[in-house]
């Protein structure tokens, strides 16, 4: 025992004199750059892990907010807004038909590898996308080259899209021609898109010698997309170590970027799962800023002296109705007394933070196409009545589907947006009968396969083209919605292929008002997501889609 | 003892087979799957038979069970869907993490709820007993993420004096080695890494170790209590030996046997807890990517995890039945 006691005695010692050591020795590696100082690292937080540093692997938003810094499409959105500027193509075109995209590139752009941009740089990565092959054509791994060009050059899956894309040619160093079979709604907006940004050929190559496999049961991503070195963009920032354990990517600021350099030399995103960790992590000093902030701290967070700015609304937030889960949905009197069941107003005013706005469309009114015109259904619960009782519905019950242990930009407490509804509808007399589900995948699951009569979704745009938002759900027959409605169908489609940018616009408003004589469903909201930021920090310009650009990012 | 371990090592093999039938069973049962999980709001029917179909996950059941069991007895768990990355190197990555809160916890467990217990029942009836009693039902009743929240919002927001979250400060640059921070602090001679990460393990640990030290001490005062009683130690007494000696040789030593095994099951069950702290700490363990790992439904992680966890229980009633011997020559261990 009396070792024993000696022993423990040794160990509370040594860590006594580890910590009075280490405490002393942090000042030396402070010196050495080991640490770094508070003004020249941002650290900001997300809600979850990156998937790749490869952006064209990817199709979730935490994945982008960290590529976005470091890569650079053809073509980018406005700082602050959705309108689609120059990006690494100072200026583009396309001929009358919409099939050939011409894009003329900036001058002395450098990758992080010291490559120089150039149209043959540019059709390096449309080769390369379009050649993939195995697991790569599988689209949770090509998701959005699948959906802006279709599929590749040998598709291997008898089901997967065909090819759009046709081919890729340098004219000079400086001007790369897109060519596509046919025109196409997701151009030129899909040239924006941080999954087809632009990567350094030299680590293309690199990129080709590692294969993504499927193995098993799940699919094995590229090494290359799991640690910094071999990516290279040519953003304000280049990625330098991606820590898993500690769940935090690093970046540092490339100098020879050829726009306004970083303000801020290191860039750090860290991953803390929940909003309440994140506003605390703030609280506490121990980041400058996240994102996904719940609606109910913004009064709290600005009232304490953060800086709390809201995006503009670029998404909408809906009733879903599945038509093949309930057969009284068929009729359009039961959609329409929904419809009019439901208090809007009243549910963006409780529910959503500032500037959020009631809906009448299936999309929000940043978007060109959106009409103001569409049939709308105010809120009128005698009215809902009255169509029941038309439709012969008086007594109908229906279940309604909700998420639990989710937010979503668009839905930021689906619980309590679903008791307000269920109110609503039962004011009306209609029996609803609540299932509740989590998110993933058993709800998505659930909507998916059209199993919820009603339910609750939305969508955030990823560019600003009215195809983004009603091509997404009315193009075709889909089972979340069960209905079949050539009117509809056609309105949206024929949409799509207008080239002419007004044209297209006058195009959507005329599908928004299909879809809305129609009433597939309730479009209910847009919601303006909120970003937090430390007292001492001048944000960036924030973005509807949320595409901030941390360069713009500096310390008071 | 060479024997003991063999027998219980071999004793893995029908342990692991049935839990893993029973494992596979249960996930085909459970509605959704990861390729929904993988697209979100933009899954649609033929995207997710796709993607069904490329992860072999629309074949029959015991196609992918016997798929799965060759892989395992070539050690191989498989490929996590959420992340893309052999399930070994994710566990690998994070498992060190999880051990040193884990370690952390138990430490803090066992070295503040012995002496409390012991304390408690030498002073029956005290204040200090009474504070022990009471202040263990509280923590055995408070939910730890609650706990958690209230320990950081008090210590790491208000105070100030630890941080938020996380397991290393931003920028650190800490140089890893093997994947133990304060460990790779200590080999490499930056010991303000090794420092940092003590700070950043304290508030996680002291949620963690919770339960344990509750349980801890109420099983040592309860212990004690009755070995105090105890013939031996009246005639240890009246012989006139040292109090020293006949609380630490006779008191203390036989109380611990049921402490021991306390320990041994409570070391296995703060994986289990690792899921709720390491969440709410961000602390980057196995832990948080178990919880993660079910809201993607990541059937292999997920397997891989619970076999583990099963695999661990194993190995720590060994070390206990091991510890026994130690404690207490009476025990044979055969």
């Amino acid at each position: 025992m009396r070792i024993h006691k000696s022993g423990a005695i040794r160990a509370i010692t040594a860590t006594v004199v580890v910590g009075l050591v280490a405490t002393g020795c942090a000042s030396d590696r402070d010196k050495d750059g080991g640490t770094s100082d508070a003004k020249d690292t941002f650290v900001f937080a997300g809600a979850g892990d990156p998937g790749s540093l490869d952006p064209a692997l990817a199709s979730d938003g935490e994945t982008f907010r960290v590529t976005r810094q470091a890569f650079e499409a053809l073509l980018e959105h406005e700082p602050g807004g959705s309108k689609l500027v120059g990006g690494l193509a100072e200026k583009w075109s396309s001929n009358p038909a919409g099939t050939v995209w011409t894009f003329n590139l900036r001058k002395n752009v450098k990758f992080h590898d010291g490559e120089a941009l150039n149209a043959k740089a540019v059709c390096a990565n449309y080769d390369h996308w379009f050649n993939w092959k195995g697991t790569y054509q599988s689209s949770a791994v090509s998701y959005y080259w699948q959906t802006i060009m279709g599929g590749f050059a040998k598709n291997e899956d008898a089901e997967a899209p065909k090819a759009n894309y046709k081919s890729c040619t340098a004219q000079d160093d400086s001007t790369a021609v897109i060519e596509v079979n046919e025109p196409s709604a997701n151009l030129p907006g899909g040239f924006s898109l941080q999954a087809l940004a632009i990567h350094s050929p030299k680590a293309l190559q690199e990129y080709a010698k590692q294969d993504a496999s499927a193995k098993g049961d799940a699919i094995t991503y590229p090494k290359y997309s799991q640690e910094a070195g071999t990516v290279a963009g040519t953003g304000p920032y280049r990625i330098t170590k991606w820590n898993k354990g500690n769940k935090e990517v690093s970046l540092e600021r490339f100098d020879d970027y050829w726009g306004e350099k970083a303000k801020v030399k290191n860039l750090v995103f860290r991953t803390i799962d929940t909003e309440e960790g994140r506003r605390q992590a703030l609280q506490a000093g121990d980041i400058n800023g996240y994102d996904l902030v719940a609606p109910a701290d913004v009064k709290t967070l600005s009232g304490e002296g953060y800086q709390v700015p809201t995006r503009d609304v670029f998404n909408i937030f809906y009733v879903g109705m599945s038509q093949s889960a309930n057969p009284a949905l068929k009729k359009r009197e039961v959609r329409q007394a929904i419809s009019h069941a439901i208090d809007r107003e009243n549910l963006v005013k409780t529910q959503l933070p500032e500037g959020g706005k009631a809906a009448t469309q299936f999309m929000p009114d940043t978007v060109a196409g959106f009409s103001d015109k569409v049939k709308t259904y105010p809120f009128d619960t005698n009215k809902a009545k009255d169509l029941l009782k038309g439709a012969g519905e008086s007594k109908l019950k229906v279940d309604f589907c909700y998420p639990t242990e989710v937010t979503r930009p668009y839905m930021p407490a689906p619980q309590d947006m679903f008791e307000l509804m269920k109110a609503d509808l039962e004011k009306a007399g209609i029996t609803v009968t609540p299932k509740a589900m989590k998110w993933a995948p058993d709800y998505l699951d659930a909507t998916e396969a059209g199993s919820c009569a009603l339910h609750l979704l939305g969508w955030t745009g990823d560019f600003n083209d009215g195809y983004n938002f009603i091509g997404t759900w009315f193009a075709g027959p889909d089972k979340q919605w069960g209905f079949k409605d050539a009117k509809v169908f056609d309105a949206v489609n024929a949409a799509s292929k207008i080239t002419d940018p007004n044209g297209r616009t006058e195009a959507y408003k005329k599908a928004n008002e299909a879809i809305m004589e129609y009433v597939p469903g309730i479009p209910v909201s847009s919601s303006p997501p909120a970003i937090a930021f430390g007292k001492n920090v001048n944000p960036p310009k924030v973005s509807p889609l949320t595409q901030e650009n941390f360069a713009e990012v500096s310390f008071k | 003892m060479l024997r003991l371990v063999v027998r219980r090592l071999l004793q893995l093999i029908p342990t692991l087979l049935g839990l893993s039938v029973l494992l596979f069973l249960w996930l085909n049962r459970l509605p959704g799957g990861p390729a929904s999980a993988i697209l979100g709001e933009r899954a649609t029917e033929a995207e997710v038979a796709r993607i069904n179909r490329a992860l072999g996950l629309d074949e029959p059941i015991h196609v992918q069970y016997w798929r799965f069991l060759k892989r395992i007895f070539e050690l191989d768990l498989g490929t996590s869907t959420q992340t893309g990355q052999p399930v070994w190197d994710e566990f690998a990555l994070r498992f060190p993490a999880t051990v040193e809160l884990g370690v952390a916890a138990i430490l803090i467990a066992v070295v503040a709820g012995i002496p409390l217990g012991y304390l408690a029942a030498k002073r029956r009836g005290g204040w200090l007993d009474v504070a022990a009693v009471s202040g263990s039902l509280v923590g055995i009743c408070i939910p730890v993420f609650f706990l958690a929240l209230l320990l950081k919002g008090i210590f790491a927001v208000e105070l100030g004096w630890f941080p938020s979250y996380g397991r290393l400060s931003t920028g650190l640059n800490a140089t890893d080695v093997t994947g133990f921070a304060i460990l790779d602090g200590l080999l490499t001679g930056e010991l303000d890494a090794s420092w940092d990460a003590i700070m950043h393990l304290i508030l996680p640990a002291v949620t963690l170790s919770s339960i344990p030290l509750a349980v801890i001490v109420r099983m040592t005062r309860a212990s004690v209590l009755e070995v105090l009683g105890e013939d031996y130690v009246r005639t240890a007494e009246s012989k006139g030996l040292e109090k020293r000696v006949v609380r630490g040789r006779h008191v203390l030593r036989n109380a611990m046997l049921p402490v021991v095994t306390a320990v041994g099951l409570l070391t296995g069950s703060l994986l289990s807890g690792a899921v709720l702290t390491e969440s709410v700490f961000s602390f980057g363990g196995v832990g948080s990517f178990i919880r993660t790992s079910i809201d993607a439904r990541d059937y292999p992680v997920l397997v891989g995890f619970i076999l583990f966890i099963a695999m661990v229980y194993v190995v720590i009633n060994l070390l206990v039945d091991l510890a026994y011997s130690l404690i207490d020559p009476r025990v044979r261990v055969h």
